[in-house]
């Protein structure tokens, strides 16, 4: 398939559209939504761009932590991560448990919500 | 935002009755009030809608007698029907009643000037003075005018929170009930209903259940104290608003909520609501004659408001998954809970930290 444009120059034609042309013609409710619509498409810039890294990490960090076999999906690692922690099998004592979940939040809220101060926040603290 | 999130947490029942209320209908209604208790020649001008969602209406609108200008506020139930509710929200007749309290309280609240029941044109609904002054908290934490204001809001926070507390329970009607397991429980199923495992929660949750601290004597609490819902004029606190969320409690769940970090907008040094040290609401708090707290007593609840709101805007986006909300809003919404996820393991490594 060909790739041009690409995914983020589609999207970023789209985001152009939406903050200079449509934007400074709308008021009130539609204006509001159209600044949403363009904050969601700088997510999906980040996202783009970040989630495929973030996600081999965060399965790598996940198979070491859990034990689990490599070829385990995601999401099957999380609901294992997350039924360990409800039977009280893992909790904040366990060693890189805290750490695997900072550094997870951290790469999310990169693409979701950089500007959060809570980010600035943890990332201080990581020193 | 929070209006957000609870006009989502009830479902939404449309009034079967027909909506009474347009503009002139209400004007008309208002004026025949101020002629009985201002005088015949009172007029009523103005009249405004402020805002509205699917539990209460807000009107602006001024008395004029004798060319003496009063503006008030006027709240009412949608259409003048007060809608069936399913969760805690409490009633336009109970919050105005609630006001009366706190005011002899010594809490800075809008004087009540009249509550209406049944009215033919108003329905449910009730008026109160118009105070003035700013909501936004964004504004003020940023602007200049209220420098001042936030040198000692702090302070009065905690004054305004120990005179709300100190309101007798005997002499309030009937009020929903929720410590701090009920509201874990309660959130700790809607989140699992919504099937979207998410680990940080999950180790809240267990660390929550684990480190319950005791119940204090329960108290009226507000439930929404928060920037948002405080009134601020460049002399500090105006005004406490939004008492829909009163229930009776824990003391410690209205400072903790106070000192969620969503409610810092941006300025997370500053644990009070992004303007006052913990320690400076908490020597008011107990100058007031509450009982004397260290902000290590705050964090089990602070943790507890996060993860609330948190599972808050997981709601708003089910209303979007489900398709009952289809808008572009409370889709990105659901890409606001890593916020709280953020703030959940910064504050679970502080207790860890501390252990």
């Amino acid at each position: 398939m060909h790739d041009a444009p690409s995914t983020a120059e589609l999207v970023e034609a789209v985001k152009r559209f939406i903050d200079d042309t449509a934007s400074p013609q709308l008021t009130g409710h539609a204006a509001f939504h159209a600044r949403v619509a363009s904050n969601v498409l700088a997510t999906i810039l980040r996202e783009l761009e970040q989630r495929p890294g973030a996600e081999a990490d965060e399965k790598d960090r996940l198979i070491a932590l859990l034990g689990a076999d490599v070829d385990t999906p995601l999401d099957a690692l999380n609901r294992e991560l997350c039924k360990r922690i409800r039977s009280g099998n893992m909790d904040l004592s366990t060693d890189g448990l805290l750490d695997h979940l900072k550094t997870t939040t951290i790469a999310q809220l990169s693409v979701d919500q950089p500007r959060y101060s809570g980010l600035a926040l943890a990332l201080q603290s990581r020193g | 935002m929070l209006s957000q999130g609870k006009s989502l947490a009830r479902p939404f029942f449309p009034a079967i009755v027909a909506k009474m209320g347009s503009n002139e209908q209400i004007s008309t209604a208002l004026e025949g009030w101020a002629e009985a208790k201002y005088g015949t020649g009172s007029k009523v001008g103005g009249l405004k809608r402020l805002s509205g969602g699917a539990s209460q209406e807000t009107w602006a609108f001024q008395v004029s007698e004798n060319g003496h200008e009063m503006p008030m506020i006027l709240r009412r139930a949608p259409g003048g029907v007060e809608a069936a509710r399913s969760s805690q929200a409490i009633g336009l007749a109970m919050e105005a009643t609630l006001l009366t309290h706190a005011a002899k309280a010594g809490v800075p609240v809008p004087p009540v000037l009249g509550v209406f029941e049944d009215d033919p044109q108003l329905g449910q609904a009730f008026v109160m003075d118009r105070i003035s002054g700013e909501t936004l908290g964004r504004k003020i934490l940023r602007d200049e005018e209220y420098s001042y204001a936030r040198k000692i809001l702090a302070r009065q926070c905690g004054q305004a929170l120990a005179g709300i507390h100190s309101i007798p329970l005997e002499n309030l009607p009937e009020l929903p009930v929720s410590d701090g397991i009920t509201q874990l429980e309660k959130y700790e199923s809607i989140y699992r209903a919504y099937d979207l495992p998410r680990p940080v929660f999950e180790l809240a949750i267990s660390w929550l259940k684990e480190n319950a601290p005791t119940a204090l004597p329960v108290v009226l609490v507000h439930g929404d104290f928060r920037l948002g819902n405080l009134m601020v004029s460049e002399k500090g606190l105006a005004s406490v608003l939004d008492w829909e969320l009163a229930h009776i409690g824990d003391p410690r769940e209205d400072i903790a909520w106070l000192c969620v970090n969503s409610w810092r907008f941006g300025h997370a040094d500053k644990r009070v609501g992004g303007f006052g040290d913990l320690t400076d609401l908490l020597d008011a708090y107990a100058a007031a004659g509450g009982p004397q707290m260290t902000p290590r007593d705050i964090d089990w609840w602070e943790m507890m408001g996060s993860l609330k709101w948190g599972i808050m805007c997981m709601t708003m986006y089910e209303a979007f998954r489900s398709g009952a909300d289809p808008s572009v809003e409370r889709a990105a919404i659901g890409r606001r809970v890593s916020e709280t996820e953020i703030d959940l393991v910064n504050l679970l490594e502080g207790v860890r930290n501390h252990a």
